[in-house]
């Protein structure tokens, strides 16, 4: 069985070692340019290309659902303007440039190269991107260091010629941690950290791997495959983000229940600062010696370094995989038993609650269905659930889940999760349901394309909170959305809906979508904006975290000081100032 | 100017309100009995299915906040927890509703006899009971009726079912139990009972608290209960209560519910069925012991004119708006939210704004009729007046009060002889026609009297008089003091006014912190109608102004001189040992002796109510202390500081009594804003 829903994809691609990476990538959408949803002439949705499972195929479902959802119509089109961006000249710093040449490290300002790294994938940016809109500021040059020791030569030379150095890993932040500062006058210089992807080497006897920090996750876990072995970090976003940028904010990959977060995964990391480099002396796999220095660089945003080196626990390869899924009548049931689950400290791999909502979207997704019978064994399924077992089917939701070890312990693991599961009235669904679900998280960002294409804007957000918060927090940011969209004036329904992400001893991760149809809107992402800042008012007075995983950037900056307290900012800040007193690194994310 | 800078509610151009629908009209032309047994069936909270009263005990009981409780409780007594499981159970089982749909049925047929005996019309603003549908449907209700009358609450409930809206769950002193019959009939059209006093009874309060939230978070039934705690006996509002309505905003607080909408409802009798009994009860006939026996006794009313009733469903208050930028919720996230907690500070101030916001909202919404306005001219005129210049003061004061928004219920195609007449008739136990003139009803004594009652029988009549006189109270209260204010002919009419302000506090609805804000109101609106013109900023009594002026001043004078004779009863008369208990009573023969002697004309003064708003205002501004001795609570006089308030009073008095000079104090608002900076007073009261 695949590890991953898209390794037949990686199989396809030559991975993007040594080739620029907007060569086969989207320039103003997400993810490759050979794969992307559209309706055809027929009106049938199909998702192009041949990369993933769904590639090729056409989902009958999906336009219905799609124009019942917004009110939207395939009629109404609103595709990307094609001219690209104008760009703002760069602004160099000739002497620093002179040195640079001198080091043989590649470097550009071409405009491509530039404007790719101006941006993440936040709504806002890529509806500019679409819509043709200036960036303020671009970075001037782009910079592909090598190896590490390119990277202290780089920092050398910046810090020399005061020049502000922005790292960019996978490109795939959602935080406008990218975003160049509009008020940065010196030079800036995205560092490109894509060249330094090599595994340096493995050791089997201490299960560990030492990786260059500018590596792909579908790339590490690829090669680390080859020898039997993975890391086990998968966030939803590792067939474009980097180990670095992981590191940089705090990355949590669905399978963490048992390979952990990846907090959990370093044992050693190396990064280089403009006071120096900085390592630990040893691998021990966990000392006492006052704060651990790793909690710096983990979530620091770019703000102190470039990572350069981690060590990162590695596990062979499980012998065997297996996903699940399980119905409940109702989100507070499925709620209350992941609750339990978690109390029981036996989730598999991953586990996860889409609302109904969430459900479902992952239906509309269902491919043709090719055989009479699939379609009536189908159609029994759907009549066991609603009608003889009572499901109401605007209520019922879906757990999916994800087993992994070796096989008996793996049926015995889904036997104890499923009877955990009857208690709260769940019923088992089948692997089908459950692989779809995690499908839908590898697609959605192609989605937000394809609503992009007709008037609809879309993003996620996410948070954590303690479990007997959970079902308020998901109830009240909803209804702050809707309520939000209503008194500004948006005209269609939105959509609203959450999924209990990641289960904890104490909480969870909750995950939303929220998307609308702006037609009517003048400043569509204005408005958006509001609404999602209301939301993110609404998360942290239920006592919702600021984030989960996706971190602060420039986005969440305004809470840092409600979040972790003045002192705690202070600190941070001293932190900074000893480390950059000159603010090199001037994303200016977090504080 | 000062006065277009503030918002307040008669600035508002929103300002309109709803016209009235008697709903008596149908009962009289259709079948009582149909209407009890017709199909009822409520829209509810986000279509939540009912939960049955068993149902709902359960879940308290098995709250963790119960049990958290429940546990502490154990550890502090020593006894098992089940021990005290089972006393939150009797606890419970002596609070809990038992709401169901016959015994309502059953009430709607007895009171739809009862009403069209007893009231003309009961009108209800439609368009509020739309809205209230609406809120019911998006989030938790609680339903906030002024209290005037025992017939509020199943007025209220009457009103819903009529409507078809969801029954609620009501709050009810537990001295309603006494009678067992009535108070099961309560229960079962959904009462709950509550003890009056529960101090430091902890397990009493989760029980409670636990179980009016858990109605509120599922959202089974609007909450229905009474802000001022009580009824008020003098128809004026009473200073609101807090403990209900922090326990309805708390699951805001806590994140449990999006949103909680508060509907303040205003209830206006034309007369008020206890009318006389109230009046007896605050001059020292102690409240009859709620019993069935004297419910059944009360059938004697039935034989009378009641009037009308107005019922007037206020916008819903959401909560969420309210609290926006004044609390932050997110304080509440480091602690479990089942341990239950002191409110924080900020919480605390907040839901006491928003209880007096509530309680002015209701007042904004209370219905006068004619009469109200006579009352308020009677009073200023005890000897009687000639009916002519009853008629035409009344005519005058209604342009007053329509200029000052009142909700004035002024029948539009009447000759005004004949409203006056009409509102005569159906008050003749109050006021009476002889001849030419128009004078209070002293009720008729039986046999020979003392003077000791002859002077009771008036109390009463002027008491029950006043009652409807302090129905127009809150809408020239502000201006009314600056009037007072203002005779004063002190040079500080800010100071004056602020002084007042807060001697009256208890007596009044007047929101905490907003004496500047009241103060530009009452100029606003004195400015508005002409009595008054503020040239530089002074503040100076027009050509036209001294009908208005000295109206005002006559208005507050029984409440000037009834302090007054607080004040000089504690300084002149108390004892050293005045306990708490003896000082009503005290007071009481006090001032009898002095109108005895014929040196104090006002009755009100015998008012109970009067005393202990007089005392409370002594005690917050310090004149007087309590000291617990032994069981006692004494009261420490501080002799002089009551005597410099008699003396702020008396000045007041003295002049009140009108030289036609003009004013002219010299005080301008800039420098009146100034002291209060110097004072101390946060500068955001200052605009």
């Amino acid at each position: 069985p695949s590890l991953l829903l898209l390794l037949t994809l990686t199989k396809l691609t030559n991975c993007f070692l040594f080739s620029p990476r907007q060569e086969i990538m989207k320039w103003n959408g997400w993810g490759y340019s050979d794969s992307k949803f559209l309706f055809n002439k027929k009106g049938q949705a199909e998702f192009t290309g041949k990369r993933y499972r769904l590639s090729g195929m056409t989902l009958p479902s999906l336009q219905d659902w799609f124009e019942n959802t917004f009110g939207a119509s395939v009629k109404h089109k609103s595709p990307p303007v094609l001219n690209a961006s104008v760009v703002p000249p760069p602004r160099l710093n000739e002497a620093f440039v002179e040195n640079l040449k001198a080091t043989g490290i590649p470097f550009s300002n071409e405009a491509e190269d530039r404007v790719f790294r101006a941006h993440g994938h936040c709504l806002h940016e890529i509806f500019a991107l679409r819509e043709g809109k200036k960036f303020e500021r671009v970075p001037d040059m782009v910079v592909w260091p090598n190896c590490h020791n390119d990277v202290v030569k780089i920092v050398e030379l910046a810090c020399k010629h005061n020049v502000c150095l922005i790292p960019y890993g996978g490109g795939t932040s959602v935080t406008s941690a990218l975003e160049c500062p509009p008020e940065e006058t010196r030079c800036i210089v995205s560092l490109d950290t894509s060249q330094m992807n090599r595994i340096l080497w493995l050791d089997e006897n201490n299960l560990v791997a030492h990786v260059e920090a500018g590596i792909i996750g579908q790339d590490l876990e690829r090669l680390l495959n080859e020898s039997g072995y993975c890391t086990g970090h998968e966030p939803d976003s590792m067939e474009f983000s980097s180990l670095g940028g992981w590191v940089a904010t705090r990355a949590s990959g669905m399978k963490k229940n048992v390979y952990g977060n990846i907090e959990d995964l370093v044992i050693h990391i190396k990064a280089v600062t403009p006071r120096g480099v900085i390592e630990k002396s040893c691998q021990g796999p966990r000392t006492s010696t006052g704060p651990d220095i790793h909690h710096f660089i983990l979530g620091s945003e770019g703000t102190l370094g470039v990572v350069t080196e981690v060590t990162m626990k590695i596990r062979p390869i499980p012998e065997y995989q297996k996903y699940g899924s399980v119905v409940f009548p109702k989100f507070e049931a499925g709620v209350a038993c992941l609750r339990e689950v978690a109390k029981q400290r036996c989730a598999p791999a991953s586990i996860r609650l889409m609302d109904n909502k969430q459900f479902h979207f992952g239906h509309a997704l269902k491919p043709q269905v090719s055989s009479i019978f699939t379609h009536f064994v189908e159609g029994l399924k759907k009549f066991y659930i609603t009608k003889l077992k009572g499901f109401d089917p605007h209520q019922l939701v879906v757990a999916t889940l994800l087993f992994e070890g070796d096989r008996e312990r793996v049926l015995q693991h889904e036997k104890q999760v499923y009877d955990i599961a009857a208690t709260f009235g769940g019923l088992a669904a089948g692997e089908d349901n459950g692989q779809r679900g995690y499908l839908l998280t590898f697609v959605i960002a192609y989605l937000r394309d394809l609503g992009m294409d007709y008037c609809v804007v879309a993003e996620s957000f996410e948070t954590s909170v303690p479990w007997d918060r959970v079902l308020d927090l998901c109830q009240n940011v909803k209804e702050r959305i809707i309520r939000e969209c209503k008194e500004r004036g948006v005209q269609f329904q939105p959509l609203t809906s959450c999924r209990v992400t990641q289960t904890y001893d104490s909480g969870a991760c909750i995950y939303f979508y929220f998307a609308f149809n702006y037609r009517g809107l003048a400043d569509p992402v204005h408005t958006y904006e509001q609404v999602e800042h209301a939301a993110r008012e609404e998360i942290l007075a239920n006592g919702g975290s600021l984030s989960h995983h996706h971190g602060v950037g420039k986005l969440r900056k305004e809470w840092m000081k409600d979040s972790i307290s003045n002192v705690g900012v202070g600190m941070l800040k001293s932190v900074k100032e000893y480390v950059d007193p000159e603010n090199i690194f001037g994303n200016r994310n977090l504080l | 100017s000062v006065s277009s800078s503030f918002p307040f509610s008669l600035l508002d151009p929103m300002l309109k309100r709803d016209c009235f629908e008697d709903i008596l009209e149908e009962r009289r032309n259709s079948s009582d009995l149909k209407y009890a047994l017709r199909c009822y069936a409520p829209v509810l909270y986000k279509g939540v299915t009912p939960c049955k009263a068993n149902m709902l005990k359960n879940i308290v009981l098995q709250s963790d906040q119960l049990h958290y409780v429940i546990n502490q409780v154990s550890q502090e007594s020593g006894e098992a927890p089940d021990i005290i499981q089972e006393e939150a159970s009797v606890i419970l089982e002596e609070m809990a509703h038992r709401l169901q749909i016959s015994t309502v049925r059953c009430f709607a047929f007895a009171l739809s006899k009862a009403f069209k005996t007893l009231f003309q019309h009961v009108c209800v603003n439609e368009e509020g009971i739309q809205r209230l549908q609406q809120a019911i449907q998006e989030h938790p209700v609680v339903l906030l009726p002024s209290h005037r009358s025992y017939m509020d609450f199943l007025l209220m409930s009457y009103i819903l079912y009529t409507y078809d809206l969801a029954l609620p769950v009501i709050a009810a002193g537990m001295d309603f139990m006494g009678m067992k019959f009535v108070g099961e009939m309560l229960r079962m059209s959904g009462a709950f009972f509550i003890r009056r006093s529960f101090g430091g009874d902890k397990l009493y309060w989760a029980v409670f608290s636990e179980y009016v939230k858990t109605m509120l978070r599922n959202g089974f039934a609007p909450i229905e209960f009474f802000l001022e705690g009580t009824r008020s006996r003098t128809c004026k509002s009473l200073t609101p209560k807090l403990g209900l309505l922090n326990i309805v905003i708390e699951p805001f607080f806590k994140g449990e519910v999006f949103d909680v909408n508060l509907v303040p409802v205003s209830i206006s009798y034309e007369r008020i069925l206890e009318e006389s009994l109230y009046a007896r009860e605050l001059l020292g006939v102690p409240k009859p012991k709620e019993s069935t026996s004297g419910l059944l006794k009360a059938r004697r009313i039935l034989s009378e004119d009641y009037g009308s009733i107005h019922v007037y469903f206020g916008q819903p208050v959401s909560v969420r708006s309210l609290a926006q930028g004044k609390v932050n919720r997110s304080t509440y996230n480091l602690f479990p939210r089942h341990i239950p907690r002191k409110p924080m500070e900020e919480t605390q101030s907040f839901v006491n704004d928003t209880a007096y916001r509530i309680v002015r909202l209701q007042e904004d919404n209370m219905v006068l009729k004619p009469w109200v306005l006579m009352a308020s001219l009677l009073l200023q005129n005890l000897e009687g007046l000639e009916l002519s210049v009853l008629t035409e003061q009344t005519v005058w004061l209604r342009g007053l009060a329509l200029s000052y928004a009142a909700f004035l219920d002024w029948p539009d195609q009447a000759p005004t002889a004949k409203v006056v007449s009409s509102s005569l008739a159906l008050h003749r136990g109050l006021a009476c026609v002889s001849g030419d003139r128009v004078s209070l009803v002293v009720g008729e004594p039986l046999g020979p009297v003392t003077p000791e009652e002859a002077l009771f029988n008036r109390a009463v009549s002027v008491l029950s008089c006043a009652s409807y006189r302090n129905q127009v109270l809150h809408v020239f209260l502000r201006p009314a003091m600056l009037a007072v204010a203002m005779l004063h002919l002190s040079d500080e009419v800010y100071n004056c006014f602020s002084f007042l302000w807060d001697m009256f506090s208890n007596d009044f609805i007047l929101c905490p912190g907003d004496t500047v804000q009241d103060f530009e109101e009452a100029c606003y609106l004195l400015v508005k109608t002409g009595a008054v013109q503020m040239p530089q900023q002074d503040i100076v009594m027009t050509d036209i102004g001294q009908p208005t002026l000295s109206f005002f001043n006559g208005l507050l004078e029984p409440f000037l001189q009834g302090y007054q004779v607080v004040c000089r009863y504690l300084c002149e008369e108390a004892s050293e040992g005045l306990t708490e208990k003896q000082y009503i009573p005290a007071v009481r023969s006090f001032a009898v002796k002095l109108i005895l002697a014929g040196n104090l004309r006002c009755y009100e003064v015998l008012s109970s109510d009067m005393q202990k708003n007089a005392l409370a205002a002594l005690l917050r501004m310090d004149a007087v202390r309590k000291v617990k001795v032994a069981d006692q609570v004494t009261l420490i006089v501080n002799k002089m500081a009551v005597n410099s308030i008699d003396d702020i009073l008396g000045k007041n008095r003295m002049i009140s009594h009108i030289n036609q000079t003009p004013i002219s104090p010299s005080l301008s608002l800039v420098a009146v804003a100034e002291d209060l900076y110097r004072d101390g007073l946060t500068p955001s009261y200052i605009r």
